[in-house]
């Protein structure tokens, strides 16, 4: 059915839109008019969003939905429900399932699950080395051609260096983009939380700073040897993404991405060892915090991320080192952001483009813009809307979130997807 | 930041988690309680009826014998009845979750939960989940905190070097892996030493550990000059996996605690180890058997401070009992 979105102000960052403007969706779901209908159009729908904000839906980075393996703690169905519930129309997830993303048979089931439900789109990731053991390198072509957008090795550092140099000049003779958790594992040693103050007073075993700096350097080098396209994930600490844009001065073909978490929390929040401030990497200091928040704002940065990690409620109820780390982390993603337009670091169209366009160009997919004749992604909010965050509120199966109780402004209230309305706000 | 986990909303002790947040008051009020207890194991009826009727769990996830010991001897001697459990071997090899077996034996009406766990944090995590007429004491948690060490430490300190505010003290070991270093920090500095020195390679020193209000030494004899309290930490060899000494040889050269390096410290200096302790590594017997060790009082003082803090946290408020002669 055709629509004509009306009444909004449409903030379309790619194009440089941002005004009072309709938007007309053609029944086939594509947009076919933006400021003024095309001559003839007659819409069988209208969607009334006066004074509300209309933008390209949003792109996320990654979000680990649990399914295939960790059924217990989410499915694909449940996150997508609750992607939707955040303005997310597309998402990539890593290959860290069970069994791993490392066959064209299992990206395609990924995606078909997807497709089935009609919601979120779903860009996976695909293996870098077989068994994401870090030894033997993974189908890269094969699995590019089966829709993975690129490779990793998750959380799981590859830690031979040789094997990553390959890694690294295989996925560039076929112009593949690899994402990297750089993290060197011995300094990891075990850590769960930043090596410092906080890590000190509750005698939490630490990570250090160097522990990312040092996998930086590293997978800078090889790089740079290499030629590969990469893109850093999460990177947590100040002098890790001063790295990052001192290697971007040289023309080194990368980019980098930060959650919302770390762009708001630092180890002081972690409190008397509330768990659900675990994340990998970990919550570092306030000058780390406010190092990410420049290198947001000064582009090194290029997309904030959910880094979404559904629980079940007993995986966050065991000691601090023991509980498992990750937030439930889809429908924070917008609010948080939209802090940080509140607190000035950015302003509402480069806030909206760390979650659309530049994420979309980091993953090399045509989305996260509503050009005329694109796809009618489009994720409607409520800029005015005071809420709380509380658990009631949450579609994701998991609830573990540190931001519990948090008051926020600005609130998604529809989202449509190739023209379809899939979400609205009761 | 502090802890309001560990007061009820009347500002009672409910639970001793941690050092950390308890104000100087409450730690004198502790000391006072404590002090009025030495005579009880002096007595030939070494029993006051203060938890009589009253049920305590030691609840060991990782083994000890003394710090049980001497919990179980106060829990004893207030009257209560005491029950140890060993878990570490029996149910969570079963797939049971640390909380799962807190409920259980909380459905057999414990009053008051001791809790020694390898992981730190383990002491709140159960504090957050018992219904509010359960009480926790924090017997040691990972490398975290061990209040009750760091009370029966300061009590020892008091008794033998008066007031706390003319002190230099320096803690000397594996600070980085002890949580009862970490306590005698919280504890030293809420008191208000005149100086707290930490000693220690750097490999054993927590990053920003000088946030803590202590001045870190690297070097044994600077670290002990003119100080009045040595306080010696256990060297855990089974906490050694990363290899943060080369040797027990070079670390007994340079920070085993000899008479001449006793000499830097002032004349008067008195030296503290918590037990065990590993003689001729972090320790030289001829200190620790020597005029100023008080290693064996400390122990006697333990079975008080741990006495006071029982009867403050089941009692809500107890009255010191000096002078009472029995039931």
């Amino acid at each position: 059915m055709s629509l004509h979105i009306k009444g909004g102000r449409l903030i379309d960052p790619a194009n440089k839109t941002d005004g009072k403007k309709d938007l007309y969706i053609d029944d086939e779901g594509f947009v076919v008019g933006v400021g003024k209908a095309p001559d003839g159009f007659k819409p069988s729908g209208t969607l009334d969003v006066t004074g509300k904000i209309v933008c390209p839906g949003l792109v996320d980075l990654r979000a680990r939905l649990r399914e295939p393996g960790l059924e217990y703690k989410a499915t694909i169905e449940s996150e997508l429900r609750a992607a939707v519930a955040a303005g997310i129309t597309t998402l990539s997830c890593p290959p860290d399932s069970n069994p791993v993303i490392e066959t064209p048979a299992m990206a395609q089931m990924i995606q078909s699950r997807a497709w089935r439900f009609g919601l979120t789109f779903i860009h996976p990731l695909g293996a870098l080395t077989r068994g994401l053991e870090g030894k033997l390198l993974a189908d890269m072509e094969a699995l590019d051609d089966a829709g993975c957008v690129g490779f990793t090795n998750g959380f799981e550092p590859v830690k031979d260096t040789l094997v990553m140099r390959r890694a690294l000049e295989y996925a560039a003779t076929f112009d593949l983009t690899v994402f990297l958790h750089a993290e060197d594992p011995w300094l990891r040693n075990g850590g769960c939380v930043h090596e410092g103050e906080v890590g000190t007073r509750l005698g939490l075993p630490g990570i250090p700073e160097a522990a990312e700096t040092v996998g930086v350097a590293r997978d800078l080098a090889l790089i740079e040897q290499t030629g590969c396209r990469a893109h850093f994930c999460n990177l947590s600490s100040a002098r890790a993404v001063a790295m990052i844009a001192e290697a971007q001065k040289q023309g080194l073909p990368v980019s980098a991405d930060v959650t919302a978490h770390h762009l708001h929390l630092t180890e002081h929040d972690i409190g008397f060892f509330n768990t659900q401030c675990h994340v990998r990497p970990p919550l570092r200091s306030q000058r780390d915090r406010d190092g990410l928040r420049q290198a947001l704002k000064n582009g090194v940065l290029g997309a904030i991320c959910s880094d979404h990690q559904p629980h079940e409620p007993d995986a966050k109820l065991a000691p601090f080192a023991e509980s498992e780390p990750g937030i439930s982390a889809l429908e924070t993603l917008l609010p948080l952001t939209l802090k940080l337009v509140d607190e000035k670091l950015v302003s509402l169209p480069e806030a909206i483009a760390l979650l659309t366009w530049r994420p979309a160009d980091i993953l090399g997919v045509d989305t996260g813009r509503l050009d005329l004749g694109a796809t009618a992604d489009i994720c409607v909010f409520d800029p005015e809307a005071h809420w709380i965050l509380t658990e009631d509120k949450l579609a994701s199966r998991g609830h573990n979130t540190p931001f519990l109780n948090w008051e926020f402004r600005g609130r998604v209230t529809h989202t449509l997807i190739g023209g379809n309305l899939v979400y609205e706000l009761k | 930041m502090t802890d309001d986990l560990q007061f009820d909303g009347q500002g009672h002790l409910r639970h001793l988690l941690t050092i950390e947040g308890l104000s100087r008051q409450t730690i004198l009020e502790i000391l006072d309680i404590a002090e009025s207890f030495i005579t009880v194991g002096e007595r030939e009826i070494k029993k006051v009826p203060l938890a009589r009727g009253k049920t305590v769990v030691n609840l060991f996830f990782e083994s000890s014998t003394r710090t049980r010991t001497t919990f179980e001897i106060a829990a004893k001697r207030l009257s209560a009845d005491v029950i140890n459990l060993n878990v570490s071997a029996s149910s969570t090899s079963k797939g049971e979750t640390l909380l799962d077996t807190i409920r259980n034996l909380e459905a057999m009406h414990t009053d008051l939960f001791v809790v020694r766990h390898s992981e730190s944090g383990a002491a709140h995590l159960i504090a957050r989940h018992v219904p509010s007429h359960v009480h926790i004491i924090n017997a040691g948690d990972g490398r975290h905190a061990h209040p009750t060490q760091a009370l029966l430490d300061v009590f020892t300190i008091r008794r033998h070097k008066g007031a706390f505010d003319k002190l230099k003290i320096a803690i000397v070991g594996d600070i980085l892996h002890s949580r009862v270093a970490r306590s005698q920090i919280h504890a030293l500095t809420t008191l208000g030493v005149a100086e707290l020195r930490v000693i220690a390679p750097k490999t054993l020193l927590p990053t920003a550990v000088e946030k803590l209000g202590v001045r870190a030494f690297t070097n044994m004899e600077d670290g002990l000059e003119g100080v009045d309290v040595v306080m010696m930490l256990r060297l855990q060899r089974e906490r050694m996996q990363g290899g943060h000494i080369p040797s027990e040889q070079e670390y007994f050269n340079l920070y085993g605690l000899t008479p001449a390096k006793l000499d830097f410290a002032a004349k008067d200096a008195i030296v503290m180890h918590p037990g065990p302790m590993n003689r001729g590594l972090e320790i030289d017997s001829a200190v620790a058997d020597g005029a100023q060790s008080v290693i064996l009082p400390q122990v006697t003082y333990g079975i008080a401070v741990r006495m006071a803090v029982m009867a403050l946290i089941m009692g809500g408020h107890a009255e010191p009992v000096a002078g009472r002669r029995k039931e």
